[in-house]
């Protein structure tokens, strides 16, 4: 068979993803449930205050951050078994020219959710070996009673067992969808099925390079979506952590930049490797012609500069709205908190430290290009 | 002029060392159209690699019209081959995104020519402009190739096995189109191929064996693309 178990362990973007998903809302769901067992031994109204004020915050956090990480994990999915299959299609197509049906092939791509289960195992037990601290830190203000870590197997199930089973469902499920082709157009590696312009096309004048970029763009819409989401993580997570540090333990302040690191780069790296690594020929091709390395990383990279800014505004927006909600809405009856307002010096330092990481980033990859061998790809 | 002297090409170290080409000399005129003739692994696409600008060699040197570009910088070689050759490969290496217009458009765009329909209609694909290549015959999606390489104007064009991924019928279609063409436009054609047959319709042919050119010829009677065997 095509597909091997190894093949689900390589995507180490869906891993990564999973790892801080399940990471944070084990953490906080762990505590939220440890939390409601000291509920009846709270006596002042104050502590009662404090008490509601950590359930929502745990709710909040494993909601928002879940729930986000879950659906990126998904689209990551979709693109990582869409992208298997546009890169296979010779040899599932000739599988399926053999008479394997689409379901007997489909079912094999159970393995992709294995990647999830790995990912989402190693956030349980990290987060699991980090949690005696966390309760510890909680603990420290004595505004609530002593909260005790304690196992909770629903917790495994939900956050670990149930998506690796949704996720390879899933995959079955999109493969199956995918595979829906006929078996010639797959052994042709066919790209398009016979879609014929507009005779009128307004865009027929646009030169080859500003098509080349449009049309780099309207292919990889996924990658689109992670470039945004890559510096929307980066924008969110990092201010959040700053605007935390009034209302949170040092601790809540490091582990939420280093996702926002983490997450940010993971996606930033996926998107611009599939970028380089999707368009070898072409970019052979223009090199053979004549195309300089300037004008290849032009048509091919630059073009995502205006979705990485867009995502960073949408996170300064995000993380300023949530902490706002956090601030007015769940903290509301809590005295003595600092009020929280936008921290301009933040998002500028943020922004900073993110424009040179990137352009390093895209630098690296106009490294690659350049040292692409037309020989290799061509020839 | 193109002039070849003395070219040795070799790939690897120690053990593993290749010498693909070793010590190729060849003379090729202006507005000529010839062919590398040889069997697979006898080095004739190393040799028009090196030619063309693609790769450096490792000893001796290429020379077009006194001008030597085997000490060319990898800067220097994509604006030499920007400026002066054209390339067409037996696997066509269409862009799949981008419609026949825009394949054309790639080469035409590097030296400003505003006229590459004409180019798209003298290939007779006027039709098809707005077609995407996966639905284009063999030959059709050649037909792209070879306007998108004559749309940049070369002064030489070179051929790697130009009909090798075409059945007989189309492949003399697209042989005899080419052919037409050179003698229309009056470039420089250099065409490699391990079909003996096509080496007919050439001016001058190099045949090579092993990394060395074994012997050179003028035909005497050129023949047309439809006049050959296959």
């Amino acid at each position: 068979m095509v597909i091997s178990l190894k093949d689900g362990f390589k995507f180490i973007g869906i891993i990564i993803i999973a790892f801080c998903a399940v990471f944070v809302c084990t953490m906080f769901l762990n505590y939220q449930l440890d939390l409601v067992k000291v509920e009846q031994l709270i006596t002042s109204s104050e502590s009662m205050i404090f008490y509601n004020a950590q359930v929502s915050t745990s709710k909040v956090v494993s909601g928002v951050s879940g729930g986000c990480l879950g659906v990126t994990s998904l689209i990551m999915l979709a693109f990582y078994v869409k992208h298997y299959i546009d890169t296979h299609k010779k040899h599932l197509g000739i599988l399926k020219a053999l008479g394997y049906s689409d379901f007997k092939i489909a079912k094999h791509f159970w393995v992709f959710g294995m990647s999830v289960l790995c990912g989402a195992l190693a956030g349980y037990a990290l987060a699991f070996a980090v949690m005696p601290a966390f309760y510890e830190v909680q603990n420290a203000d004595g505004l609530l009673p002593d909260v005790t870590l304690r196992f909770h197997i629903t917790i495994f199930i939900y956050l670990v067992i149930l998506p690796a089973v949704v996720f390879a469902l899933f995959a079955i499920v999109y493969a199956l969808l995918k595979l829906r082709q006929p078996a010639l157009n797959m052994i042709k590696e066919t790209p398009f099925c016979g879609k014929v312009k507009n005779p009128n096309d307004k865009n027929s004048e646009r030169p080859f390079l500003r098509e080349l970029k449009f049309s780099n763009l309207k292919s990889k819409k996924v990658l689109v979506f992670f470039i945004i989401f890559s510096a929307f993580c980066f924008s969110a997570m990092v201010q959040m952590s700053v605007g935390l540090r009034d209302f949170s333990g040092t601790m809540m302040v490091v582990i939420v930049m280093l996702m926002g690191f983490v997450l940010a780069f993971t996606m930033l790296f996926l998107s611009l490797s599939t970028v380089v690594n999707g368009n070898t020929k072409t970019i052979a091709m223009m090199r053979v012609f004549g195309y300089s390395d300037k004008e290849c990383r032009r048509a091919l990279l630059n073009v995502y500069r205006p979705m990485a800014l867009i995502g960073f505004v949408l996170g300064t927006v995000y993380q300023y709205a949530l902490l706002k909600i956090m601030v007015e809405i769940v903290f509301k009856d809590m005295a003595g908190l600092a009020e929280y307002k936008f921290d301009y010096i933040a998002m500028l330092i943020t922004f900073a430290v993110f424009a040179v990481a990137y352009e390093l980033t895209v630098y690296l990859y106009s490294l690659r290009i350049k040292n692409l061998l037309i020989k290799e790809v061509m020839i | 002029m193109i002039e070849v002297k003395n070219v040795k090409k070799v790939y690897g170290k120690g053990e593993g060392l290749n010498e693909v080409l070793k010590g190729v000399s060849l003379e090729i005129e202006d507005g000529s159209c010839s062919v590398i003739l040889g069997a697979s692994g006898s080095g004739k696409s190393t040799l028009l690699n090196v030619m063309s600008g693609l790769e450096s060699p490792s000893e001796g040197q290429v020379i077009y019209d006194g001008c030597d570009i085997s000490g060319f910088t990898e800067k220097e070689l994509t604006a030499f081959r920007k400026n002066k050759v054209g390339f067409i490969f037996q696997q066509y290496y269409l862009l799949p995104n981008l419609s026949v217009e825009k394949n054309v458009k790639m080469g035409a765009d590097l030296v400003g020519n505003k006229d590459y329909g004409e180019i798209i209609e003298a290939v007779g694909l006027g039709e098809k402009r707005n077609k995407f290549p996966a639905v284009l015959s063999g030959g059709e999606q050649q037909r792209v190739a070879i306007a998108r390489a004559l749309a940049k104007k070369p002064s030489v064009l070179f051929l790697d096995e130009p009909t090798g991924a075409l059945d007989e019928k189309t492949g003399r279609g697209v042989l005899d189109f080419i052919l037409k063409l050179q003698k229309q436009l009056n470039f420089t054609m250099v065409m490699v191929t391990h079909n003996q047959n096509i080496s007919q319709t050439a001016n001058k042919v190099f045949k090579m064996n092993s990394g060395l050119i074994e012997n050179v010829y003028t035909n005497d009677v050129i023949k047309t693309a439809y006049e050959i065997d296959w």
